[in-house]
């Protein structure tokens, strides 16, 4: 199934897997391939997984809702929408261009807090694996 | 637009072709790896990468398209440049960094990643090939009503041939290119653009007096419908019928730029998920300042040129930005925005085509066909011969659709993408049980609803404005699916899911996850 993507070949045969060595060893499982498994139970990959929920859940469903409730505004209360703000530019242009905003302001607030939370965290776990990549 | 004109714009049109064919080439010394090909060999910055994001993206519907659709219908027509904004966020924080992490050259390799392989790459392919070719068919289009214009040419046969010379001129920047000259097209165009737009927009401000709301009130004057342009209404507020249309249309744009297979294979280009995310903030940023200035375009044009004058001119809507141009820059102006918005249609197209090959010679050929082992020379091969295919198909179908709203003709390529594409990437990267069924239910769901959808709604017949305007077999009433088949392909991939099929494969979901998170595993760093 893996030939499809074959950037690390799976060895024919399988290793021994041993179960003596250290803790962090587990995450490496005995054919020299990452455990998985392991990794994805592991402290520090649910830490990451918390991070990552933590921002793109709300951020996700709050710009869902307010693009959803611009186009609801559009349809079903266009009077509403052309009320006029600055001289004949009304409160639905007025709206629109406020969505380029957000979509600006979120997607800095995104790429900050990558590089601040998300990076680090994941070179954290990318190092519990790091010895396999080496020998991959 | 008389003779000399044509001369102009040919000449202008013309040294860009053979410019960008000797970067194409140059660019493009080795492309015998399969890698080289279709992910230019994953060599391109997170910078280089967002530029040809934006370039792959902003199509000749969205300069054409919009302008016009805003300088005939107004505020109805800025929904478009909305969608097409906002739905960068999806990309940015759901798809693009655990695209780069599992998969390797198209989309197939991220959804087949934990399934069973022959039957969802070929799904993935079939998805591929039909969102290609509709959004193919729309760009070959506007070629069509931008050479109307251009070359004062108004005989349809003249147009199918302008189509046709557009078609053969894009199958050989892939052919010659692969992903890194194709790339270099779509990097170069997107600076033209974004300069053009940009310059055309300080000026119309400045003309102005740098007050839009003087703008807007010279736009209402013009326009028969008055006021009402500036409010929503004007093409969708007639009827409840026609709101739901706006609806759908509007859920369409949102979820279906994420899910777009030539926008995915872009992720691919680049060496890691940093770089990827990097992408879609330098995109997001190009399409923010771009679509703010086919707004003030848009208005713009119907300030100055007219409602009535666009709607009447040869190319219909499509050609607001060329009259425009015209009134305030004389004919080089006018040569030099057609030529941006031709070199704009070809580096999309080229993108597309790059993708549909791709997709038919990865998933289908490679992995379906010879069981993941084949040459990757041959593979290469076939994703040649494939372009040329693809290419003939797309001709014509351009000659058939020719005329018809190119942002119109295109965002039905969106609800495609938002049909079959996204619930079947968002559920396998986000939803543990989504197993092999599933995957299948919702691809070919989405899919199949939304061609079937399509073809019996009034853009394919019984209107005065649909492609077969004499036949009457539409008894869909929308004319964009999105609303139904978007939600059904989400409901195909639960319901396939639970109903049974095979459980998923815990193992390969960790590593899915793993991967797609930190990248453990898939080699980049």
């Amino acid at each position: 199934m893996t030939k499809a993507l074959p950037s690390v070949s799976r060895p024919a045969t399988p290793g021994f897997a041993t179960f003596e060595e250290p803790r962090h060893s587990l995450l490496i499982a005995g054919d020299g391939e990452p455990d998985f498994g392991a990794i994805q139970t592991s402290e520090d990959f649910r830490a990451l997984k918390r991070r990552v929920t933590r921002f793109i859940l709300p951020a996700t469903l709050l710009f869902l809702a307010w693009y959803v409730a611009f186009v609801l505004l559009s349809a079903y209360a266009a009077g509403f929408m052309s009320t006029p703000l600055f001289g004949t530019v009304n409160v639905g242009l007025t709206m629109g261009f406020l969505q380029f905003v957000t979509t600006i302001i979120i997607t800095m607030a995104y790429a900050r807090y990558s590089k601040r939370k998300l990076d680090p965290q994941v070179e954290k776990v990318r190092a519990l694996a790091e010895t396999d990549e080496e020998l991959a | 637009m008389t003779g000399a004109n044509t001369a102009i714009n040919l000449t202008v049109f013309g040294v860009f072709v053979l410019l960008t064919l000797y970067i194409v080439y140059r660019a493009s010394t080795r492309n015998v790896s399969a890698s080289d090909y279709y992910a230019a060999g994953s060599s391109f910055t997170g910078t280089q990468n967002g530029i040809a994001l934006s370039g792959d993206f902003l199509s000749a519907a969205s300069f054409l398209g919009i302008s016009g659709a805003i300088a005939v219908n107004g505020y109805d027509g800025f929904l478009y440049s909305i969608g097409w904004v906002v739905a960068w966020l999806i990309g940015l924080m759901l798809i693009a960094e655990r695209l780069r992490n599992t998969g390797r050259f198209t989309m197939g390799d991220v959804m087949a990643f934990r399934m069973r392989q022959r039957p969802v790459r070929a799904a993935a392919a079939n998805a591929t090939l039909v969102i290609s070719l509709f959004y193919m068919i729309a760009q070959m289009a506007g070629a069509g009503g931008l050479m109307a214009l251009l070359l004062d040419v108004h005989s349809k046969v003249g147009q199918a041939i302008i189509i046709a010379v557009v078609g053969i001129v894009m199958v050989l920047y892939v052919l010659v290119g692969g992903m890194k000259g194709t790339t270099w097209v779509q990097i170069i165009k997107a600076v033209l653009l974004l300069l053009t737009v940009s310059l055309l927009t300080i000026f119309l401000i400045g003309k102005f007096g740098f007050d839009m709301s003087a703008m807007l009130d010279r736009a209402t004057q013009k326009s028969p419908l008055g006021e009402a342009v500036l409010s929503p209404g004007v093409k969708y507020g007639a009827t409840d019928l026609s709101k739901i249309d706006f609806l759908s249309l509007a859920l369409a744009l949102v979820l279906g730029t994420a899910a777009l297979p030539h926008v995915l294979m872009r992720f691919y280009t680049v060496p890691n998920a940093k770089e990827a995310r990097k992408s879609v903030v330098w995109a997001t940023w190009m399409m923010a300042i771009f679509y703010s200035c086919t707004l003030v375009i848009g208005f713009g044009a119907m300030a100055l040129v007219g409602t009535d004058k666009i709607t009447g001119a040869p190319g219909g809507e499509n050609s607001a930005a060329p009259l425009l141009a015209f009134q305030i820059g004389g004919t080089v102006l006018l040569g030099i925005v057609c030529a941006v918005a031709f070199a704009t249609i070809l580096a999309v197209v080229a993108g597309l085509t790059l993708t549909a090959s791709a997709s038919f010679a990865h998933d289908v050929y490679a992995n379906v066909i010879k069981h993941g082992e084949a040459d990757p020379r041959d593979e290469v091969r076939v994703a040649r011969i494939t372009a040329v295919c693809v290419g003939v198909l797309a001709i014509v179908g351009g000659i058939a659709a020719n005329g018809q709203n190119v942002a119109f003709l295109v965002a039905l390529a969106f609800a495609l993408a938002a049909s079959a594409n996204l619930p079947t990437l968002l559920y396998s990267l986000f939803w543990k049980r989504f197993n092999t069924r599933g995957t299948l239910w919702s691809i070919y769901g989405g899919l199949t609803s939304c061609v079937l959808l399509i073809v019996f709604s009034p853009a394919i017949s019984g209107s005065k404005s649909s492609v077969f305007p004499d036949a009457d077999f539409a008894f869909f009433p929308l004319s964009n699916p999105g609303i139904v088949s978007i939600p059904l392909s989400f409901l195909a991939g639960f319901l396939g899911t639970v109903l049974g099929g095979e459980p998923a494969d815990r193992e390969k979901q960790a590593e899915m996850e793993v991967r797609g998170l930190t990248g453990i595993g898939s080699g980049l760093r």
